[in-house]
């Protein structure tokens, strides 16, 4: 071929959304998945300098050094709370959290739940990993019967510790919920779905139509005590029966407009 | 501005809104409801943000993120609610964000009541919250003091990036007397908004606000850098009152409401001819600590009186160095010092002065 004919094609880019350093994640960690996703998604919406992330306690405390855009940094659980508080000084711009489920399910239950009742314009991205991921992997409010953590040696027993808490069945029981959806990271196609349940929480935002949480299942090979691949498989037989993936609230505004 | 017959719950609520406060968030706790009742009529009217929290937790954490964002913003509490408040003011301190918090303190500890008390001195002024860190407490004794630091307090916030609490009691919160309220300043336009603030990454570098130094090293940096700040507080920013101290031979210390009732004591005890003088902290961080060592100096005697199981006494007595004696006199459980209980403390008080001297 000509030499001179040649075109150079972009076929990927790093998000512009994320900076570029190297993150503290585990390898084979879906955190980086997720992260990837919202940039994406940000990106593509050209929102990002209209957008103010909050940034949990636990494993992603340190998400605003990886997203490339205004960040604060809550208090255990309370990111919806610091995010009311941004978003109704700030009306104009997008405000998420993204929070892991002992953050969002377990300590952060009443800013969550008071969120989601108000009908708060903000979008929650909800990482559920059914472990404290950052103190080594002690029980969280989803971890599932029979799972091994380092508080429950012999495995979670309902007897004992109760069952776990199932976000979006809850969440979506609120009249100012408008787009609940929970998805899974542990597949491309999955990540695909993902994607765009993300795309669509932020346009929810954008419509001011209330509030938006997409629940994404994830690994945690490390805590766990399996390999990457095991942990994905895990997802697939031991969480999703216990978190049924679908959607849990649709406003019927989003209905009309939907692109999923 | 005329004088108007003003509540002072109602007071210092209207006088934040009239010093900018753009939002505020708070939770019902007698007896300071009548502030987030009136909050709630006037900012939606005026077009500013209020809302309701399901809880102080909450509450504190919505301020934590408006004062990101760069808006002059306030809650107000009663003691039970200011300690659910402790971890978020931990981390407005950590972040160095500037707020507002009017704490009309009641009786305790626990549920205790709702009638006054000085008993958060120490949570307040010490720290209540982990790390260490320090806030500016302004403490006012009168409904028109209790406007003018309020809005002082805004000023002192934005200043050195901190929270600034006016430490109130209910007495002061549910009294009504003649004060006047300052004029209306505007709020502050978007555009102007400090260049540290959360107001979306447009034509600059991204930014962040945190509380948290992973590297010890790093943390303690920052803790000597709000060292720094709290120097420079406490260089610039005592406040105080005193009245009869230049013939005193006892001064009573006292701040708040336990100073204002003071004033009574002390005339009475003037006119038996024992030569009593007031000295009045209204900062209580920063503490006035060389100011009272200058009274040791004077006085043979010290008088401290506080509307708790003494609190505040402490840092009389640091002051005081032992130099010369401590008297104290308080009430718990928000029952209020008398006046002729006081005068009783300072006949006693005299009466150790004279036998000394014998």
């Amino acid at each position: 071929m000509d030499e001179a004919n040649l075109v150079e094609q972009k076929v990927y880019a790093k998000s512009e959304s994320l900076t570029r350093v190297t993150t503290h994640y585990c390898p084979g960690c879906t955190h980086g998945v997720a992260h990837k996703l919202i940039a994406e998604v940000i990106d593509e919406m050209g929102i990002r300098e209209d957008t103010i992330g909050v940034a949990p306690v636990g494993c992603s405390v340190f998400a605003y050094n990886y997203f490339n855009m205004d960040f604060a940094e809550a208090a255990h659980g309370r990111a919806p709370a610091m995010a009311t508080g941004l978003k109704r000084v700030s009306p104009d711009k997008f405000v998420f959290t993204y929070q892991g489920d002992g953050d969002l399910a377990s300590i952060g239950m009443a800013e969550i739940t008071h969120a989601a009742g108000r009908g708060e314009n903000i979008t929650v991205i909800f990482i559920n990993n059914a472990i404290y991921g950052m103190t080594g992997g002690q029980m969280a409010p989803t971890t599932v019967p029979g799972q091994k953590t380092t508080s429950t040696p012999m495995g979670r027993d309902i007897e004992m510790h109760g069952f776990p808490i199932r976000m979006c069945e809850i969440l979506s029981q609120f009249d100012g919920a408008s787009y609940i959806v929970r998805r899974s990271l542990h597949n491309y196609a999955n990540i695909r779905k993902a994607k765009k349940a993300i795309r669509q929480a932020f346009e929810t935002q954008k419509q001011g139509i209330g509030f938006s949480m997409v629940e994404l299942l994830s690994n945690c090979p490390t805590n766990w005590g399996v390999s990457v691949e095991d942990s994905l498989k895990w997802i697939e037989d031991h969480m999703i029966p216990m978190f049924p993936l679908g959607d849990y609230k649709i406003h019927p505004a989003l209905k009309k407009g939907t692109r999923s | 501005m005329a004088k108007e017959l003003l509540k002072g719950n109602i007071a210092f609520a209207e006088a934040a809104i009239r010093a900018g406060c753009e939002a505020y968030f708070g939770y019902p706790i007698t007896p300071q409801t009548e502030a987030l009742e009136h909050m709630s009529q006037r900012m939606p009217a005026l077009g500013r943000v209020f809302l309701q929290a399901e809880s102080e937790v909450a509450a504190i954490n919505m301020v934590y993120g408006a004062a990101s964002a760069g808006v002059r913003v306030m809650s107000s509490s009663s003691s039970p609610g200011v300690s659910l408040m402790m971890e978020g003011i931990s981390y407005i301190a950590g972040s160095e964000v500037p707020a507002v918090l009017v704490d009309v303190m009641r009786g305790g500890p626990g549920l205790g009541n709702i009638a006054p008390s000085q008993g958060d001195y120490l949570q307040i002024v010490k720290g209540g919250g982990h790390g260490d860190y320090k806030l500016i407490v302004l403490a006012p004794a009168t409904i028109q003091e209790l406007i003018d630091l309020t809005v002082e307090a805004f000023d002192l916030a934005e200043k050195y990036r901190t929270i600034v609490v006016v430490l109130a009691d209910g007495s002061i919160g549910q009294m009504m007397e003649p004060a006047e309220l300052p004029p209306m300043r505007p709020v502050r336009p978007v555009e102007d908004r400090p260049d540290w603030a959360l107001t979306g990454a447009k034509g600059r570098k991204s930014q962040f606000i945190s509380s948290i130094y992973l590297d010890p090293v790093e943390e303690e940096v920052f803790n000597l850098k709000l060292r720094e700040k709290y120097r420079l507080i406490e260089e610039n920013e005592v406040r105080y009152k005193e009245s009869a101290l230049e013939d005193a031979e006892i001064a009573i210390v006292a701040f708040g409401t336990a100073g204002r009732i003071s004033q009574s004591a002390m005339k009475m005890a003037r006119e038996e001819g024992i030569r009593v003088g007031i000295f009045r902290p209204i900062s209580l961080y920063p503490f006035p600590y060389e100011l009272i060592k200058e009274i040791r100096e004077k006085v043979r005697a010290i008088l401290v009186v506080e509307m708790s199981g003494g609190q505040m006494l402490e840092d009389v007595k640091l002051a005081v160095e032992g130099r010369i004696p401590v008297h104290f006199y308080g009430r718990m459980g928000g029952v209020l010092p008398l006046p002729d209980e006081i005068l009783e403390e300072i006949r006693k008080a005299k009466s150790e002065l004279v036998e000394v001297s014998r």
